[in-house]
């Protein structure tokens, strides 16, 4: 009875109580829930593209922060690291298609997974013989990124922002917009989506797989750059990051492998709900469970709908 | 002319069940094992102890996952975890009941693991591919919690870690600080063996073609009458038997010592990678793909050093990983279908032998 109450009573107790806690851990759930969404949003992008299912999203991440400090720490103004960064993103891109892909074209899905384990392996070892092992602290200042938290008093006590993250909500929010826009409104937008729709079809009226490819992994890696720098900014750079990536999997799951919506919807749901069941179910079990909550909010989410919040129907035919 | 099936008939029942129905397959066969049982005379620990031994108990991890991914077609990232439960709950049975033989325990964990795979091999049955690749991430995650955060699973030591004690067999000691590398090896070598002979069996009859063919097409499969829960979960149950008793062997046998973090999510990983390179639905390729994937860093980190060339420890590990990664792209590439293929190419050139074709 007392454990019945423990789980199902009292954490609604302990809401109602203190909504400034409410609010803050639902604040921090949301901000966490946008990290992960941007790193699901790249892994999505590729999926779409071309039907590889890109595990070395989560480094690319640390790859390109580690670049962006790496060359600042090499004497570059930030805003230069920056742009050469951006380069190095799209140099990237461009060996991933020619060396990886394109030899590997028309191979079953498991072997284009397996190569990015490869790409994976090799980022880490390149990242770090180049800038070394060691954990280093982004620049947030040289990217005239403001610091410090606001707080409101509201809800009956105090709620604490991170300027920050409020930065980190409007870039992303701009860059998703962006995205849509090119998705829908450009040439080579509209090449995206019938490449994602079929390859064949596309190839048939004259889109060229090997540029579009190209293309959807250098935003791909844009879209690492900026959530590397964000992520970065919160924690220290380092290959550490690589487990917290993992986390990019279920939000996948609950929101489609192909739905840019769904990425961003299902990646705040998980956060959302990984820190509270952390902060008001955690304490019962001895906490730790944000190591595996979301995994099982995902495996809960695939009973029900095995393709995902946002994902399109699975139709099989024999 | 070196590798002939022709002239070999199978002229009764007996001859053709054989499992090496070829003569230069028994050669072969026979020459491996000879040379495996008398590696422990050139009395090279090194060689025994890092890496013999350990490419033995990753080769029967790879085995676990090839039935469950390369024959049955259900990709999982759980193996990690499930070795962790064969160790963890072999521990905990010779803790509880220190009298009972020891072999007997690291058995009884195999089915112990293989009841919590099938567990977690249910979401099988409505998800597919990588949906159930990130499914069974909830179990891996979800397990290695439970090492840490449920004392009584390793005896509530204060380190937190499992240590293995001393145990014998027929007076002679086989786990435990005081054992020795040859004893171990062969400990280790005789489940394989057996384990592999019983993989060997399993994937030739009817229960291995009732994976093949729901590999093949599940919906094809279950038109022809095979059912889908209980075969998926006896895949599920089998490989995590191999698994289990994996790593029941990884921290008896090898480590002598545990903690949950040896059975995280990069072992999952490093598995997955040994089958993919060997060949996914091969059991020589579980043991190609062990040897290349454990033993090449060893190879390449020893390297520098034997050919004169000082670096620092922490480069040479960049460079390993570094080319690890290139390796994996290039293997991919030269042959997707692995290593166990490559195999199968050059048995068909030594057939041909001294003919181009």
């Amino acid at each position: 009875m007392h454990l019945l109450y423990m789980v199902f009573i009292d954490p609604f107790v302990q809401m109602a109580q203190a909504p400034d806690l409410l609010v803050q851990t639902l604040w921090e759930g949301l901000v966490s829930g946008m990290l992960y969404a941007l790193i699901a949003l790249g892994f999505v992008l590729i999926f779409k593209a071309s039907g590889v299912f890109n595990f070395a999203q989560g480094i690319m991440v640390v790859f390109a922060a580690l670049t962006l400090v790496g060359l600042h720490d090499a004497g570059m103004p930030a805003f230069l690291a920056l742009a050469l960064t951006i380069v190095v993103m799209f140099a990237l891109a461009f060996t991933v298609e020619r060396v990886v892909l394109r030899p590997l074209v028309n191979q079953p899905d498991i072997i284009l997974f397996m190569a990015t384990f490869g790409i994976t392996y090799f980022l880490i070892g390149f990242g770090e013989f180049v800038f070394g092992g060691d954990p280093k602290v982004m620049i947030t200042e040289n990217l005239y990124l403001p610091k410090g938290p606001i707080t409101y008093h509201a809800f009956g006590g105090m709620v604490q922002v991170q300027k920050l993250d409020i930065a980190a909500a409007v870039v992303a929010s701009v860059m998703v917009a962006g995205l849509g826009v090119f998705f829908s409104k450009t040439r080579i937008g509209r090449a995206l989506r019938a490449v994602a729709d079929s390859h064949a079809a596309a190839l048939s009226v004259g889109i060229s797989l090997e540029q579009i490819w190209v293309i959807v992994w250098f935003a791909a890696g844009l879209v690492a750059l900026v959530t590397g720098i964000f992520w970065g900014a919160r924690s220290d750079v380092s290959f550490a990051l690589e487990v917290i990536a993992l986390k990019a999997l279920p939000v996948l799951i609950l929101g489609g492998f192909t739905s840019i919506p769904g990425a961003i919807v299902g990646g705040l749901i998980i956060g959302v709900g990984e820190k509270l069941a952390e902060f008001y179910w955690g304490p019962l079990v001895g906490g730790g469970t944000d190591a595996w909550f979301a995994y099982v909010i995902a495996l809960v989410f695939l009973l029900f709908r095995p393709q995902g919040l946002f994902g399109e129907r699975i139709i099989e035919r024999i | 002319m070196l590798y002939r099936e022709a002239g070999q008939f199978k002229t009764d029942y007996v001859r053709d069940q054989a499992i090496f129905p070829i003569l230069q397959d028994r050669i072969g066969i026979a020459v491996i094992l000879t040379i495996a049982l008398a590696l422990p005379f050139t009395e090279n620990d090194f060689l025994l102890n890092a890496v013999l031994i350990p490419f033995l108990i990753f080769s029967l991890a790879s085995i676990g996952l090839n039935l469950l991914t390369g024959y049955t077609g259900l990709l999982s990232l759980g193996t990690g975890a499930f070795m962790g439960v064969g160790a963890y709950s072999c521990y905990r049975l010779t803790e509880s009941f220190p009298d009972v033989n020891i072999l007997v325990w690291i058995v009884a964990s195999g089915f112990v693991t293989a009841a919590i795979g099938a567990v977690f091999g249910v979401p099988s049955l409505r998800i597919k591919g990588f949906y159930l690749a990130i499914a069974t991430l909830a179990a891996q995650f979800f397990l290695e919690w439970c090492f840490i955060r449920i004392p009584w699973l390793y005896n509530y030591n204060t380190s937190g870690a499992i240590e293995v004690p001393q145990r014998e067999l027929f007076g002679v000691i086989i786990t435990g600080p005081r054992a020795t590398s040859e004893t171990r090896y062969y400990v280790v070598l005789g489940f394989v063996v057996a384990m592999t002979w019983l993989a060997s069996n399993l994937v030739h009859g009817r229960i291995g073609r009732m994976w093949m063919a729901v590999r093949d097409m599940d919906i094809a499969a279950e038109l022809m009458g095979i059912r889908l829960l209980p075969t998926k979960l006896l895949a599920f149950a089998v490989s995590s038997f191999y698994c289990g008793v994996a790593g029941a062997l990884m921290v008896f046998l090898w480590y002598g010592g545990a903690e949950a973090s040896v059975f995280n999510i990069n072992q999952s990983f490093t598995i997955l990678f040994m089958i993919i390179i060997g060949g996914l639905g091969s059991l020589l390729g579980s043991f190609l793909g062990a040897a290349l994937i454990y033993i090449m860093p060893i190879v390449l980190r020893e390297a520098p050093e034997a050919i004169g060339l000082h670096m620092h420890a922490a480069t040479v590990e960049h460079i390993t990983f570094m080319i690890v990664g290139a390796l994996i792209i290039f293997f991919l590439i030269a042959e997707p279908a692995g290593l166990a293929r490559l195999w199968q190419i050059g048995k068909q050139k030594l057939r041909v032998w001294p003919f181009p074709y």
